[in-house]
């Protein structure tokens, strides 16, 4: 599992492998917001938490397809699927080293561009601390998307359109900490529910998408 | 006898079509005599005047389309647990119809928003939880599109199907938190205590019900056989190909 997971990251990292191309993405929607809704410090002050919220969540969908798509056309997917590891591990590492390449560094990030976005002080820690929370339970359901739509010839807007639904409750939950930080309100509620549909979804979806890959895989 | 004889194909065609005209007969009368009724022999409310009305659409085709979903899960269930490919294209056939309705309750919304609530459209956790079921549907039947071998899909779909399921109800309670609604409480199930529908409304609204029950199994009926005899077509054409 150990090997797998360095092998996704080494294909990540290296040239081509789309690391990278969220964060740019993340970037790209925190500059451009303020140039269409204008600069003016307080508005930018109140959208500040959705927009960080919705362009984390834009820019995991936009590397789904990379993790099982490449692997289901060379071949390497049927060779995982027989190997020892159950498939359910493979999902769950291959969903991990997605975390790792797109939310974890989204995570990181995040403080600067909310720096951009004039988010309140008060906001920085929740900022971080949903999106550590929520982003895993981003890249858990995107797995399953993707594995759905796996044997499908350029099933990139399909993955969109499956995923986006699902998304909903992390994003709620996810902004509403945000907001709730930076105004300096109570935020415990909307951060236990947003852990809780991560624990969840990471413990079952991997179940789910395994048994669709193997649907796929016939 | 048991009730899985239903999901062989052949006799499964020979119910319908003996069940179908009746099911068509049931739901045109019910509907008409709902929809006449409720239309043209309710008095209008003090308040609201005849928009009031706009409820003997917006209700049911709201409760269908929640239902549809439900039947959706149950037939998805049925066909992973004992593979009867009846129940899944029955899932596949009810998707359209289960989006249509969903359509239907939000645009009849609007309508009745409009004039009552002064917008078109608000972020209410009705609303939005709608729009969303609304999504579920949409993906689901693109699934269906995209993938090419009739078994896979089915397996795909009904996977989602599950899947979507939870998300769907945590998505209702999630925008229920997101947001305090305009929407009113549902207020047919509260016959007998405070704040019931009137009378008035009540019974014809019930016939309304029953019709769009009833309309929901009689094009899900049609759809599905529609579905076996596109089945049977490729798997003529298949053979034709083969000799």
């Amino acid at each position: 599992m150990m090997a797998l997971l360095l092998r996704d990251l080494r294909l990540a990292f290296r040239a081509g492998g789309g690391f990278g191309l969220g964060l740019a993405f993340f970037l790209l929607v925190a500059v451009l917001v303020p140039l269409g809704v204008g600069p003016e410090p307080a508005t930018l002050a109140k959208i500040a938490p959705g927009i960080l919220w919705v362009g984390a969540l834009l820019a995991c969908l936009l590397s789904l397809d990379r993790i099982f798509a490449l692997d289901f056309e060379d071949g390497s997917l049927d060779l995982l699927a027989t190997s020892p590891i159950p498939l359910e591990g493979v999902v769950a590492v291959k969903a991990f080293a997605h975390w790792l390449v797109t939310g974890l560094p989204l995570t990181v990030a995040a403080p600067v561009l909310g720096v951009l976005l004039n988010l309140a002080g008060q906001g920085y820690l929740w900022l971080v601390v949903s999106l550590a929370a929520g982003t895993p339970a981003l890249s858990v359901i995107g797995a399953f998307g993707a594995a759905l739509t796996v044997g499908v010839k350029r099933g990139g807007l399909l993955v969109s359109l499956l995923v986006l639904p699902l998304y909903v409750p992390t994003l709620i939950f996810g902004a509403e900490v945000v907001k709730r930080g930076a105004t300096g309100a109570e935020v415990q509620v909307p951060l236990l529910l947003l852990a809780g549909i991560t624990a969840g979804a990471v413990a079952f979806l991997p179940f789910a998408a395994a048994a669709a890959l193997r649907v796929n895989l016939r | 006898m048991s009730v899985w004889e239903y999901a062989n194909p052949k006799r499964f065609m020979q119910v319908s079509r003996r069940v179908l005209p009746l099911v068509v007969g049931l739901t045109v009368v019910s509907l008409v005599t709902g929809l006449v009724w409720g239309f043209f022999f309710t008095p209008d409310d003090f308040r609201q005047g005849s928009t009031v009305k706009i409820i003997f659409l917006h209700v049911p085709t709201a409760m269908m389309a929640i239902n549809a979903w439900v039947m959706m899960l149950v037939a998805s269930l049925i066909w992973l647990i004992r593979r009867h490919h009846v129940s899944a294209l029955a899932a596949k056939a009810a998707a359209p119809v289960g989006l249509t309705f969903t359509l239907i309750a939000l645009l009849t919304g609007a309508f009745w928003g409009q004039p009552m609530w002064g917008t078109w459209w608000a972020w209410d956790p009705r609303l939005t939880a709608f729009l969303i079921l609304a999504l579920f549907y949409l993906g689901y039947i693109a699934l269906w599109q995209a993938v090419e071998d009739p078994d896979t899909a089915a397996d795909l779909t009904a996977v989602l199907c599950m899947v979507g399921s939870v998300f769907a109800v945590l998505s209702r309670y999630a925008v229920k938190f997101w947001n305090q609604g305009l929407h009113q409480d549902s207020t047919i199930l509260k016959v007998g205590e405070k704040d019931p529908i009137d009378v008035a409304y009540y019974v014809p609204l019930v016939v309304c019900i029953v019709g769009f029950v009833l309309l929901f199994v009689a094009l899900v009926l049609m759809r599905t056989r529609t579905e076996i005899r596109a089945r049977r077509l490729s798997a003529l054409l298949a053979r034709e190909r083969l000799a």
